[in-house]
């Protein structure tokens, strides 16, 4: 039984331990922090979010200030993948932000049937947010051309 | 033996006559009814009354449980569109606002469809206060026609932008339950216009603070108090119309929710507003069940105190065990002792019931069930936990935080299940990135406000799809982000450039986010006039990407002073190509004009006419690794000339025509995997990397707020100094004046000059 954690880990319950979703490398142990078995990059930040204005005359351009913020990339050792990019500042600790108890999971998961593919949720944030729009957009705000009746 | 029985009986009873006589007098002599923690750090669901259990207990029938809950839905909805329509402030125009109800102990039971579920969210601590303290209290009292206005969010609420009118709903004589009305007003006689003045240094800078009084009796406003209030706000109009318009609307509720109880009884309200409750309380615990147990984190970083560069954490553990869900916010930033960037725990709360809402589970009902079951913790005197005397104008800042705080962390609780509430979703831009204003306006009336841009923040990448440009604010599905034709009629604002989507300005992934558009504005006819913006995120950017998705950019504010457009426009009407911000900077087509590019928290500045500001709202996060973004998708963002080549290149790594967009997919997946080969031959292994990269202490050279690997460790600088404290025992940090810094600055050099002169 394997359990989908991220977009590119999962849990397999049976060997305890994290692997790759795309290429099934074993990253390690479940009840240890997944990132020991990737590998990290420190990423300026303004090669991703490159200046847009002409560093020549202005200092802030679009771009973070690499000396407050650097990109941890976290990359798959095996196929590449780019798991988790983490912003921190320069010499933070990195968060060990999964920390999953694997017998409850294992409990958890006895009387449920394996996920392969994960599922779509709806989108009810965004639904909401169109069906307001189109009431709004019904609002008159008493902006009623001259010589209309109110 | 009867005899010591009944001596003990005598001491209790006259222990019990102690207590009450002592509780008496402490009541009776309390010299300040201020903000009461026993109100306020309380986030949870009052304990059934006595005729609540006894009407639960007999049992409800759910087919009429439901029916009078659609009808309360409607008559809250009916109120809702009555303020949206009516009222005056610009935030009520595009649903800035709420309506809501609540038990008779004040608990919040349901709020209008489209409402702001954060306002409602802390309308019951004031609800609360008066019943704790005016109830009873013979000056003032409780009664049928009675209403109640209140603003200061040290007794609840989000800002002391939001006015809030709350009325009991009494029947046949009883108080059966509690109707309210809430708009984010805007101008409060701040020390800065508008009502949220970075620039306040203590809370005596805020304007107006109302604790909750009674301002209406009868049905009828108070017009003295309603006078003392114009007297108090730099739009007097404003004041008025809006407080009538709240009180009418809840008068309209008051009459449907009184043809309920007409209809069905008071049993049948009583019991569905307690059962709603109960019900949401009951799923939410059955949601936390399903998921696994265990912690996940997330850590964001706010720069700006909006008056200087500051480093501010905010680390959030949450944890899981069977239907326990534990929020940890300790480690995070100290409260500042003269910056209004903080928050109290009460607001807080609010905001992170309304995040879970609306990032979560938007299929919740919107009551204080949903929170009510999860516990929170912080450290007091944090950055979220202000008290006392500290500024908290500017409150947003933590606030929006908390709104986007749940995104990351309960995605990674949430993707595993079987099933899903909602899409799993990367966070939202989550700065306040609007104008702010205040001044005199074309018609010569003083008026102080924020515009709607506020509400068109980016919406984070999705699993599935591409995040929703400009969707709407952090703090609500509903609200729109305004007509500029109206703005323009009201104020002296034009706008030069709007609703431009801000190219390149993305959060990147394999689903990219929704982005935000540029806000080119200046000020046109008026004597005087002036902006403000409070945002964070010039240096660290600030909504997260999800499972290997970039975050937004770093965002900045930027000025062409010292012209006046107008006249340029006038002798040539082809001065400016067009206005883009990035052209404009990057080209300077305006003669003479003072370009330049600046933090994004900026005090309330005078605008003469003609001049120039321009920000951006932001886009949201990304969601996954980008060289798997499908090509057809980067060209989609290509054709719609909301990216350059430059990016599709460096970033996505497509090859294909420039010119016809047709992708080569050959040769695109050649350097893709010549660019993962290049990640692993460059990436270090965690734990080596760790030895090398991670530091005792946080950068010398960067003003730093919080715990760095120890969470009972408070780093912080103050007065000039950096300290540590125990978070235990947090104080705050006092922040200098930079302008007194940037005089001793100048002073050091020209005393350096005269020295090499001499």
């Amino acid at each position: 039984m394997k359990v989908l954690v991220t977009e590119y880990l999962r849990i397999n319950l049976d060997s305890e331990q994290w692997e790759c979703r795309r290429c099934g490398h074993v990253h390690g142990s479940a009840r240890d922090n997944y990132k020991r078995g990737l590998l990290v990059y420190d990423r300026d930040p303004r090669e991703i979010h490159k200046p847009l204005l002409d560093t020549k005359k202005y200092a802030r351009t679009y771009s973070p200030d690499p000396t407050w913020c650097r990109i941890l990339e976290y990359y798959c050792p095996q196929c590449g993948t780019l798991v988790e990019a983490e912003y921190l500042p320069p010499g933070h600790p990195p968060l060990h932000d999964i920390e999953f108890d694997i017998d409850a999971l294992k409990l958890q998961w006895k009387d449920r049937t394996e996920v392969k593919e994960p599922v779509v949720g709806p989108d009810l944030a965004l639904e909401k947010a169109r069906n307001n729009r189109a009431l709004h957009a019904e609002h008159q705000h008493g902006h009623r051309p001259q010589g209309d009746k109110p | 033996m009867s005899d010591i029985v009944s001596n003990g009986q005598a001491a209790e009873t006259q222990a019990i006559e102690g207590r009450a006589l002592r509780d008496k007098f402490l009541a009776d002599n309390t010299l300040f009814l201020g903000p009461d923690p026993e109100i306020m750090r309380n986030h949870s669901l009052a304990p059934r009354t006595a005729a609540e259990d006894a009407i639960l207990k007999a049992g409800m029938d759910p087919h009429r449980t439901h029916h009078i809950r659609g009808l309360i839905n409607s008559a809250l909805s009916e109120a809702f569109t009555m303020v949206n329509q009516m009222g005056a402030a610009p935030g009520a125009k595009w649903g800035d606002l709420v309506t809501g109800i609540y038990t008779n102990s004040g608990d919040l039971a349901m709020i209008a469809p489209h409402g702001i579920i954060a306002f409602a969210a802390c309308c019951f601590y004031p609800i609360k206060f008066i019943i704790k303290y005016w109830v009873n209290d013979p000056t003032v009292g409780v009664k049928d026609g009675d209403g109640f206005i209140h603003n200061d969010a040290r007794y609840g609420g989000v800002h002391n932008t939001d006015q809030s009118m709350m009325v009991p709903l009494f029947y046949k004589g009883e108080l059966i339950c509690w109707l309210s009305s809430t708009i984010h007003e805007g101008e409060n006689g701040a020390c800065e216009p508008g009502g949220m003045p970075a620039a306040a240094e203590s809370k005596y800078d805020e304007g107006i603070k109302m604790s909750p009084f009674k301002v209406v009796e009868n049905f009828q406003l108070k017009r003295d108090l309603v006078t003392f209030l114009q007297n108090s706000v730099r739009d007097p109009k404003l004041q008025l119309e809006d407080m009538k318009v709240k009180l009418h609307a809840v008068m309209r509720l008051r009459d449907r929710i009184v043809a309920i109880l007409d209809q069905y009884g008071k049993d049948a309200l009583i019991g569905t507003l307690r059962s709603h409750l109960e019900d949401v309380e009951t799923e939410m615990r059955r949601r936390i069940r399903e998921l696994p147990d265990g912690t996940t984190r997330v850590l964001q970083f706010m720069d700006s105190s909006l008056r200087e560069s500051a480093m501010q954490k905010v680390s959030c553990a949450i944890t899981v065990k069977g239907d326990r869900m534990v929020v940890d916010f300790r480690g995070s930033a100290p409260q500042f002792l003269n910056r209004s960037v903080n928050t109290n725990i009460a607001s807080f709360k609010a905001a992170l019931c309304t995040g879970l809402l609306q990032n979560v589970w938007p299929d919740l009902p919107h009551t204080m069930g949903v929170l009510s079951p999860i516990e929170i913790v912080s450290d007091r005197n944090s950055i979220m936990d202000a008290e006392g005397e500290m500024p908290q104008a500017m409150s947003l800042m933590p606030l929006f935080k908390a709104c986007v705080v749940w995104t990351i962390p309960m995605s990674k609780f949430n993707y595993s299940l079987p099933h899903r509430y909602s899409a799993i979703i990367a966070s939202q831009y989550d700065q306040a990135a609007t104008f702010i204003y205040g001044g005199l306006t074309q018609h010569g009336e003083v008026t102080g406000n924020f515009c709607a841009d506020i509400n068109g923040n980016g919406q984070g990448a999705r699993s599935h799809a591409d995040g929703e440009h400009s969707v709407s604010p952090v703090f609500g599905f509903m609200a729109d982000s305004g007509e500029h034709e109206i703005n323009e009629e009201d104020t002296p604002i034009i706008r030069l450039g709007a609703q431009r989507l801000a190219k390149d300005r993305i959060g990147w992934g394999k689903y990219r986010a929704g982005m935000g558009y540029e806000q080119i504005a200046t000020a046109r006819g008026t004597a005087m006039w002036g902006f403000m913006t409070g945002c964070e995120g010039s240096k660290f950017p600030s909504a997260q990407g999800l499972f290997g998705g970039y975050s937004c950019p770093s965002y900045q504010l930027m000025k062409i002073k010292g012209i006046n457009i107008f006249k340029v426009l006038e002798e040539n009407p082809n001065a400016v190509e067009v206005f883009d911000i990035v052209e404009l900077m990057n080209k300077q087509p305006i003669a003479g004009g003072q370009y330049s590019s600046n933090d994004m928290g900026m005090t309330f500045e005078v605008c003469n006419e003609g001049e120039i500001y321009m920000i951006c709202q932001g886009s949201g996060g990304g969601y996954g690794d980008v060289l798997e973004r499908d090509p057809a998708l980067v060209m989609k963002d290509l054709a719609e000339d909301l990216m350059s080549h430059e990016n599709a290149h460096d970033i996505y790594k497509v090859v294909y025509d420039e010119a016809s967009l047709t992708v080569n997919e050959a040769a695109t997946k050649k350097l893709r995997d010549q660019t993962r080969r290049e990640r692993i031959a460059r990436g270090k292994p965690f734990d080596q990397f760790c030895k090398e990269w991670v530091t005792k202490e946080p950068p010398a050279n960067v003003p730093y707020f919080g715990s760095w690997n120890d969470p009972k460790t408070i780093y912080a600088t103050s007065m000039g100094q950096r300290i540590t404290m125990p978070a235990d025992q947090l104080q705050g940090a006092f922040m200098l004046n930079p302008k007194d810094l940037r005089i001793a600055e100048l002073e050091a050099e020209l005393a350096q000059i005269k020295a090499k002169h001499a």
